[in-house]
Protein backbone atom coordinates (compact mmCIF):
# COMPACT_ATOMS: atom_id res chain seq x y z
CA UNK A 1 0.00 0.00 0.00
CA UNK A 2 1.04 3.53 -0.71
CA UNK A 3 0.87 5.74 2.26
CA UNK A 4 1.95 9.69 1.42
CA UNK A 5 1.93 12.47 4.46
CA UNK A 6 1.53 16.18 4.19
CA UNK A 7 2.55 19.09 6.16
CA UNK A 8 3.36 18.71 10.44
CA UNK A 9 2.70 14.70 9.96
CA UNK A 10 5.37 14.37 7.51
CA UNK A 11 7.76 16.38 9.54
CA UNK A 12 6.52 14.11 12.56
CA UNK A 13 6.68 10.65 10.91
CA UNK A 14 10.00 11.70 9.00
CA UNK A 15 9.38 11.04 5.26
CA UNK A 16 6.45 11.88 2.86
CA UNK A 17 5.91 8.77 1.25
CA UNK A 18 6.12 5.07 1.88
CA UNK A 19 5.46 1.92 0.39
CA UNK A 20 3.97 -0.85 3.47
CA UNK A 21 2.63 -4.30 3.64
CA UNK A 22 -0.50 -4.30 5.25
CA UNK A 23 -1.84 -6.99 7.54
CA UNK A 24 -4.91 -9.00 6.32
CA UNK A 25 -6.99 -7.23 9.19
CA UNK A 26 -6.08 -3.40 8.56
CA UNK A 27 -9.31 -3.12 6.51
CA UNK A 28 -10.34 0.13 7.02
CA UNK A 29 -8.26 3.76 7.51
CA UNK A 30 -9.45 3.45 11.02
CA UNK A 31 -7.66 0.41 11.35
CA UNK A 32 -4.25 1.40 9.40
CA UNK A 33 -3.81 4.30 11.92
CA UNK A 34 -3.49 1.81 14.92
CA UNK A 35 -1.45 -0.56 13.15
CA UNK A 36 0.60 2.32 11.68
CA UNK A 37 0.70 3.59 15.94
CA UNK A 38 2.38 0.54 17.02
CA UNK A 39 5.34 0.38 14.48
CA UNK A 40 8.33 1.91 15.18
CA UNK A 41 9.04 5.51 14.45
CA UNK A 42 6.88 8.97 14.61
CA UNK A 43 3.50 7.29 13.59
CA UNK A 44 2.11 7.39 17.57
CA UNK A 45 3.51 11.08 17.97
CA UNK A 46 2.12 11.91 14.39
CA UNK A 47 -1.30 10.44 15.07
CA UNK A 48 -1.84 11.09 18.75
CA UNK A 49 -4.92 12.86 17.83
CA UNK A 50 -7.25 12.03 14.64
CA UNK A 51 -9.27 14.57 15.11
CA UNK A 52 -7.10 16.85 13.23
CA UNK A 53 -6.32 14.36 10.74
CA UNK A 54 -7.71 14.34 7.53
CA UNK A 55 -7.36 11.18 5.11
CA UNK A 56 -8.21 10.70 0.95
CA UNK A 57 -7.74 7.47 -0.68
CA UNK A 58 -6.78 7.29 -4.24
CA UNK A 59 -6.78 11.45 -4.16
CA UNK A 60 -10.79 11.27 -2.74
CA UNK A 61 -11.17 12.64 0.11
CA UNK A 62 -12.34 9.75 2.87
CA UNK A 63 -13.11 8.98 6.17
CA UNK A 64 -12.21 6.43 9.18
CA UNK A 65 -14.47 4.30 8.32
CA UNK A 66 -13.51 3.71 4.68
CA UNK A 67 -12.50 0.27 3.38
CA UNK A 68 -8.42 0.03 2.01
CA UNK A 69 -7.09 -2.16 -0.24
CA UNK A 70 -3.72 -3.04 -0.85
CA UNK A 71 -3.39 -1.68 -4.07
CA UNK A 72 -4.87 1.84 -2.81
CA UNK A 73 -3.18 5.12 -2.36
CA UNK A 74 -3.97 6.01 1.23
CA UNK A 75 -2.65 9.96 1.99
CA UNK A 76 -2.67 11.76 5.94
CA UNK A 77 -2.87 15.16 6.27
CA UNK A 78 -3.97 18.09 8.66
CA UNK A 79 -7.11 20.28 7.29
CA UNK A 80 -6.05 21.79 3.64
CA UNK A 81 -4.73 26.18 4.29
CA UNK A 82 -4.62 26.99 1.10
CA UNK A 83 -5.72 29.95 -0.80
CA UNK B 1 -11.03 26.51 -18.32
CA UNK B 2 -7.86 26.03 -16.76
CA UNK B 3 -6.22 25.14 -13.73
CA UNK B 4 -2.48 25.13 -12.72
CA UNK B 5 -0.64 24.65 -10.08
CA UNK B 6 3.18 25.85 -10.38
CA UNK B 7 5.82 27.58 -8.28
CA UNK B 8 6.71 30.53 -10.36
CA UNK B 9 4.91 33.86 -10.41
CA UNK B 10 1.69 34.87 -12.71
CA UNK B 11 1.15 38.07 -14.57
CA UNK B 12 -2.11 39.52 -13.79
CA UNK B 13 -2.98 41.41 -16.48
CA UNK B 14 -2.07 38.90 -19.08
CA UNK B 15 -3.72 35.96 -17.48
CA UNK B 16 -7.38 38.19 -17.26
CA UNK B 17 -6.25 39.19 -21.51
CA UNK B 18 -5.65 35.42 -22.11
CA UNK B 19 -9.60 34.35 -20.46
CA UNK B 20 -11.53 36.73 -22.08
CA UNK B 21 -9.37 37.30 -25.42
CA UNK B 22 -11.88 36.63 -28.29
CA UNK B 23 -14.69 35.95 -27.05
CA UNK B 24 -16.91 38.77 -27.06
CA UNK B 25 -19.93 36.68 -25.30
CA UNK B 26 -18.06 37.73 -22.48
CA UNK B 27 -19.23 40.67 -20.50
CA UNK B 28 -17.38 41.08 -17.10
CA UNK B 29 -14.41 39.08 -15.76
CA UNK B 30 -14.14 39.16 -11.95
CA UNK B 31 -10.73 38.12 -10.08
CA UNK B 32 -9.52 37.50 -6.98
CA UNK B 33 -5.82 37.43 -6.33
CA UNK B 34 -4.57 35.91 -2.78
CA UNK B 35 -1.13 37.58 -1.77
CA UNK B 36 1.65 36.32 1.30
CA UNK B 37 0.22 38.18 4.51
CA UNK B 38 2.38 38.54 7.63
CA UNK B 39 0.03 36.57 9.78
CA UNK B 40 2.04 35.62 12.68
CA UNK B 41 1.10 37.92 15.66
CA UNK B 42 4.69 37.52 17.52
CA UNK B 43 7.37 39.38 14.83
CA UNK B 44 7.08 39.71 10.77
CA UNK B 45 7.11 36.65 9.01
CA UNK B 46 9.96 36.41 6.42
CA UNK B 47 8.78 33.84 4.12
CA UNK B 48 5.72 31.24 3.36
CA UNK B 49 6.49 27.90 2.04
CA UNK B 50 3.08 25.88 0.26
CA UNK B 51 2.97 22.76 0.09
CA UNK B 52 0.42 20.07 -1.80
CA UNK B 53 -0.49 17.17 -3.02
CA UNK B 54 0.43 16.68 -6.47
CA UNK B 55 -2.49 15.17 -8.68
CA UNK B 56 -5.06 15.12 -6.06
CA UNK B 57 -4.56 19.45 -6.15
CA UNK B 58 -5.31 19.68 -9.29
CA UNK B 59 -8.68 17.15 -9.30
CA UNK B 60 -9.66 18.92 -6.50
CA UNK B 61 -9.50 22.25 -8.45
CA UNK B 62 -11.25 21.06 -11.36
CA UNK B 63 -13.59 19.56 -9.50
CA UNK B 64 -14.72 22.94 -8.31
CA UNK B 65 -14.50 24.57 -11.29
CA UNK B 66 -16.78 21.92 -12.85
CA UNK B 67 -19.42 22.60 -9.72
CA UNK B 68 -18.97 26.31 -10.01
CA UNK B 69 -19.77 26.20 -14.10
CA UNK B 70 -22.80 24.02 -13.14
CA UNK B 71 -23.85 26.52 -10.95
CA UNK B 72 -23.66 29.69 -13.07
CA UNK B 73 -23.15 30.49 -16.48
CA UNK B 74 -19.95 31.18 -17.63
CA UNK B 75 -17.80 31.91 -20.42
CA UNK B 76 -14.13 31.03 -19.14
CA UNK B 77 -13.03 30.38 -15.73
CA UNK B 78 -9.17 30.39 -14.53
CA UNK B 79 -7.80 29.07 -11.28
CA UNK B 80 -3.87 29.69 -10.81
CA UNK B 81 -2.33 28.44 -7.54
CA UNK B 82 1.73 28.86 -6.43
CA UNK B 83 3.81 26.52 -4.28
CA UNK B 84 7.25 26.34 -2.74
CA UNK B 85 8.84 29.18 -0.88
CA UNK B 86 7.00 32.82 -0.99
CA UNK B 87 7.70 36.33 0.47
CA UNK B 88 5.19 38.47 2.16
CA UNK B 89 3.59 40.33 -0.85
CA UNK B 90 4.20 37.72 -3.43
CA UNK B 91 0.75 36.69 -5.12
CA UNK B 92 -0.22 32.87 -4.01
CA UNK B 93 -3.20 32.20 -5.84
CA UNK B 94 -5.73 33.73 -8.95
CA UNK B 95 -9.19 32.95 -9.40
CA UNK B 96 -11.30 34.63 -12.67
CA UNK B 97 -14.26 34.25 -13.65
CA UNK B 98 -16.03 34.97 -16.54
CA UNK B 99 -19.24 35.66 -17.63
CA UNK B 100 -22.36 37.45 -19.50
CA UNK B 101 -23.19 39.60 -16.49
CA UNK B 102 -21.36 40.73 -13.28
CA UNK B 103 -23.47 38.19 -10.85
CA UNK B 104 -22.57 35.35 -12.45
CA UNK B 105 -18.68 36.43 -12.50
CA UNK B 106 -18.37 38.08 -8.73
CA UNK B 107 -20.62 34.45 -7.06
CA UNK B 108 -18.85 32.32 -8.95
CA UNK B 109 -15.19 33.70 -8.28
CA UNK B 110 -16.23 33.98 -4.41
CA UNK B 111 -17.90 29.97 -4.52
CA UNK B 112 -14.45 28.88 -6.03
CA UNK B 113 -12.13 30.72 -3.34
CA UNK B 114 -14.21 30.12 -0.45
CA UNK B 115 -14.07 25.69 -1.46
CA UNK B 116 -10.54 26.23 -2.44
CA UNK B 117 -9.55 27.42 0.89
CA UNK B 118 -11.69 24.51 2.60
CA UNK B 119 -10.62 21.49 0.10
CA UNK B 120 -7.33 22.03 -1.68
CA UNK B 121 -5.32 19.79 -0.84
CA UNK B 122 -2.72 23.15 0.03
CA UNK B 123 -0.76 23.63 3.34
CA UNK B 124 0.96 26.74 4.98
CA UNK B 125 3.82 26.94 6.85
CA UNK B 126 5.30 30.36 8.24
CA UNK B 127 8.97 31.27 8.76
CA UNK B 128 9.90 34.55 10.95
CA UNK B 129 13.11 36.44 11.02
CA UNK B 130 14.62 34.23 13.34
CA UNK B 131 13.83 31.14 11.39
CA UNK B 132 11.45 29.72 13.40
CA UNK B 133 8.25 27.74 11.77
CA UNK B 134 5.09 27.42 12.00
CA UNK B 135 1.99 25.53 10.37
CA UNK B 136 -1.01 27.40 9.40
CA UNK B 137 -4.06 26.54 11.07
CA UNK B 138 -7.20 25.89 9.12
CA UNK B 139 -9.93 28.29 10.68
CA UNK B 140 -13.28 26.95 11.34
CA UNK B 141 -15.19 30.19 10.20
CA UNK B 142 -13.80 29.25 6.78
CA UNK B 143 -15.79 25.65 6.53
CA UNK B 144 -18.79 27.44 7.76
CA UNK B 145 -18.73 29.97 4.77
CA UNK B 146 -18.90 27.41 2.47
CA UNK B 147 -21.13 25.04 3.87
CA UNK B 148 -23.53 28.46 3.21
CA UNK B 149 -23.14 27.95 -0.60
CA UNK B 150 -24.80 24.50 -0.14
CA UNK B 151 -27.40 25.65 2.60
CA UNK B 152 -28.45 28.39 -0.03
CA UNK B 153 -29.25 25.65 -2.88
Amino acid sequence: MKILYFAWLRQKIGFGEEIKDIPSHVTTVKLLIEWLKIQDGGYSEAFKDISAIKVAINQEFANFDTKINKNDEVAFFPPVTGG
Amino acid sequence: MTVRVQQKDFNLGDELKTLHKGNHAIGGVCAFTGLVRDMSHNGEISTMTLEYYPSMTEKILQKIKAQAQQRWSLEASLIIHRYGKLNAGEQIVLVATASHNRDAAFESCQFIMDFLKTKAPFWKIETDLNGNQQWVEAKNCDNIIASNWTKNN
